[in-house]
């Protein structure tokens, strides 16, 4: 979880230009309905890149398929080079995938620490564990201080805290993170994309699935609209920020 | 500091021996009757630490745990009785009974992978309900099980020439055949204890408590659901299967009838009741529930002579009466079951904060 980490040494930067994941013509169907049909967006190592739309666009389907939650109805996920689409959802975390599923999924009944060693449950390098269990502390103060304190009775922001802490404990290349702004308060949601923005700034790849489409295309470099199931828009975060369409779709102007 | 810790825990550990070998003879003293009780506190201890693993590790409620005891049975009825004139020895069927109880785990943990909560406990129940009416039925047209009358004459657990059921005499003292069975129960106890000692801290262990809290944040950070699910029902299969094995040989008879729904909520009363999840907490429980109504049947009568002069309520149903209270009255005062695990206790704490 250094500032390197998934960086220098990692095969596709060293010898090509691949981006680290790519998806094409994905879709995903909940018995007759299509909830994403056919998209293709990629991303890159070390970028932060999010994807954008209103309630029922298709974007937590995609998220759901990507993290193998559940089967794509079509379309190929390939990453680092190898087609993941048909990976069992546990085998993701090995590859260097780590999800924060949507509504944070916290284990209620362990402590915040005990949260976060489960978070190192596929490792078992026990010292290099602790100093990422202080590493979280270092990004998370707040969590530091409430260590022992049962994870079901933090706040919902503090939740979420634990949650992505818990999901850079299994070192991964790409983060997914769904709606991490959900249900928290606006100040919360400020700390909360502050600490996004320290993760990708230590190189981490990320995929961000937000309905607060100012915040997201603010922490990231380039952006995808999801509408209705297909990607309608993408551009670099900055001009989709400037572009009139997103500014009177999801900015509210 | 350490040293006399030390020191503590193994005068603790002697004192719990002592009182262990010592226990049969004393409950022999009031009738065998009484060390038969002893035994099957200690066997239901065996099974309620069998589903413990499923239900307190796991977090998947089974409503058919007696299936698997069932099927431990009829595998020691079958391999060692007159029935089919099969006479295997114990070392030989106990892991067959436990082989194929894993595997009906297996069978009932497969289809149920996506189930959760009171859907699972309905097909687990429905499952329970299956194994038995098959006991019952399996007699025409080949007759395997010999149906509602069951199987008798099963053999009894033999060493050598050192037979279980009888009374014998050793290093001059008369032990008689349940007195000897104590013995034997008390070993596989431990052995079932240290297994899910070394189960709750091991990496299985910890993965069961992630499903337990949150199946998809489990999946989330690697968790292979499907597999440590299907380990929890097996494992805790097997030790059902070597628990009716051992009760098939105890009795000398096995019939349906013993393993009807009600036996399987006593078991899983019994891990609540004790504090789910929690291994002492476990025992405390199932002795709890074995040895209380076997005491108060002989309380009821007395006691009822003693306070109107004459009988005036059936014992039985009297006696179910007083425990039906006592239960809603533990689970009212200590909702996390009468020895929690620090778990649990913390988590009340908190929400009484």
């Amino acid at each position: 979880m250094s500032a390197s980490h998934g960086q220098k040494g990692s095969p596709v930067n060293a010898s090509s230009k691949e981006p680290l994941l790519i998806v094409e013509g994905l879709r995903v169907a909940y018995g007759g309905i299509q909830a994403v049909r056919g998209i293709t967006f990629h991303i890159d190592a070390g970028e932060t890149v999010a994807l954008i739309g209103a309630n029922g666009a298709g974007k937590t389907s995609t998220l759901r398929a990507l993290s193998r939650m559940l089967d794509a109805a079509g379309g190929s996920v390939r990453y680092l080079g190898k087609d993941i689409s048909r990976l069992p959802p546990h085998r993701l975390v090995r590859e260097g995938i780590a999800l924060v599923p949507e509504g944070r999924g916290v284990f209620p009944r362990l402590t915040i620490a005990e949260n976060l060693a489960m978070g190192a449950f596929t490792r078992d390098d026990k010292p290099k564990i602790a100093r990422d269990i202080e590493h979280v502390f270092g990004l998370f103060p707040r969590l530091k201080e409430r260590e022992k304190q049962l994870a079901g009775t933090l706040s919902g922001g503090e939740q979420q805290m634990l949650a992505i802490g818990r999901a850079l404990m299994s070192r991964p290349k790409l983060l997914l993170l769904d709606e991490p702004s959900m249900g928290l308060a606006p100040i919360m949601v400020q700390k909360i994309f502050e600490v996004i923005r320290t993760v990708a700034a230590e190189g981490m790849t990320i995929l961000l699935i937000e309905q607060n489409a100012k915040l997201a295309l603010e922490t990231s470099r380039r952006g995808y609209v999801l509408e209705s199931g297909e990607i309608t828009l993408t551009d670099e975060a900055e001009k989709l920020l400037h572009n009139p369409k997103v500014r009177e779709a999801y900015l509210g102007e | 500091m350490s040293k006399w810790l030390n020191l503590r825990s193994g005068l603790g550990l002697a004192l719990v021996a002592a009182v262990l070998i010592a226990l049969p003879f004393v409950a022999g003293m009031g009738g065998q009757a009484w060390v038969r009780i002893l035994n099957f506190a200690i066997l239901y201890a065996f099974l309620a630490l069998g589903l413990n693993i499923v239900v307190g590790f796991a977090g998947l409620l089974d409503l058919g745990y007696i299936a698997f005891y069932a099927v431990g049975a009829y595998t020691w009825a079958l391999l060692a009785s007159p029935h089919f004139g099969i006479h295997l020895p114990f070392w030989a069927i106990l892991p067959i009974g436990a082989v194929l109880a894993c595997v009906a785990g297996a069978t009932l943990g497969a289809p149920t992978l996506k189930l959760r909560g009171d859907y699972l406990a309905i097909v687990t129940l429905g499952f329970g309900e299956i194994v038995r009416i098959f006991m019952n039925n399996l007699n025409a047209p080949i007759n395997i099980t010999n149906g509602a009358q069951g199987i008798t004459m099963i053999d009894p657990v033999v060493v050598g020439q050192f037979k279980f059921s009888a009374t014998s005499t050793i290093f001059g003292m008369t032990v008689t055949g349940p007195q000897k069975y104590y013995f034997l129960l008390v070993l596989l106890a431990l052995f079932v204890i240290l297994v899910n000692f070394r189960l709750q801290h091991s990496r299985i262990g910890r993965a069961w408590q992630a499903i337990r809290e949150d199946e998809i944040a489990a999946k989330a950070i690697g968790i292979n659901t499907r597999n440590v699910k299907l380990l929890a029902f097996a494992m805790g299969a097997s030790f059902g299967g070597i628990a009716g094995g051992i009760f098939a040989a105890m009795q000398g008879f096995v019939s349906p009838e013993s393993f009807s729904l009600i036996e399987s909520i006593m078991i899983l009363a019994m891990v609540v009741l004790g504090g789910m999840g929690h291994i002492p907490g476990v025992i405390l429980g199932a002795v709890l529930l074995t040895v209380l109504p076997e005491a108060l049947r002989y309380a009821v009568v007395p006691a009822q002579k003693a306070l109107f002069g004459e009988v005036l309520a059936d014992p039985e149903s009297l006696r179910m009466l007083i425990f039906g209270l006592a239960l809603i009255l533990v689970m009212r005062f200590r909702p996390a079951g009468l020895w929690p695990s620090p778990e649990r206790r913390r988590e009340l704490a908190e929400k009484a904060r």
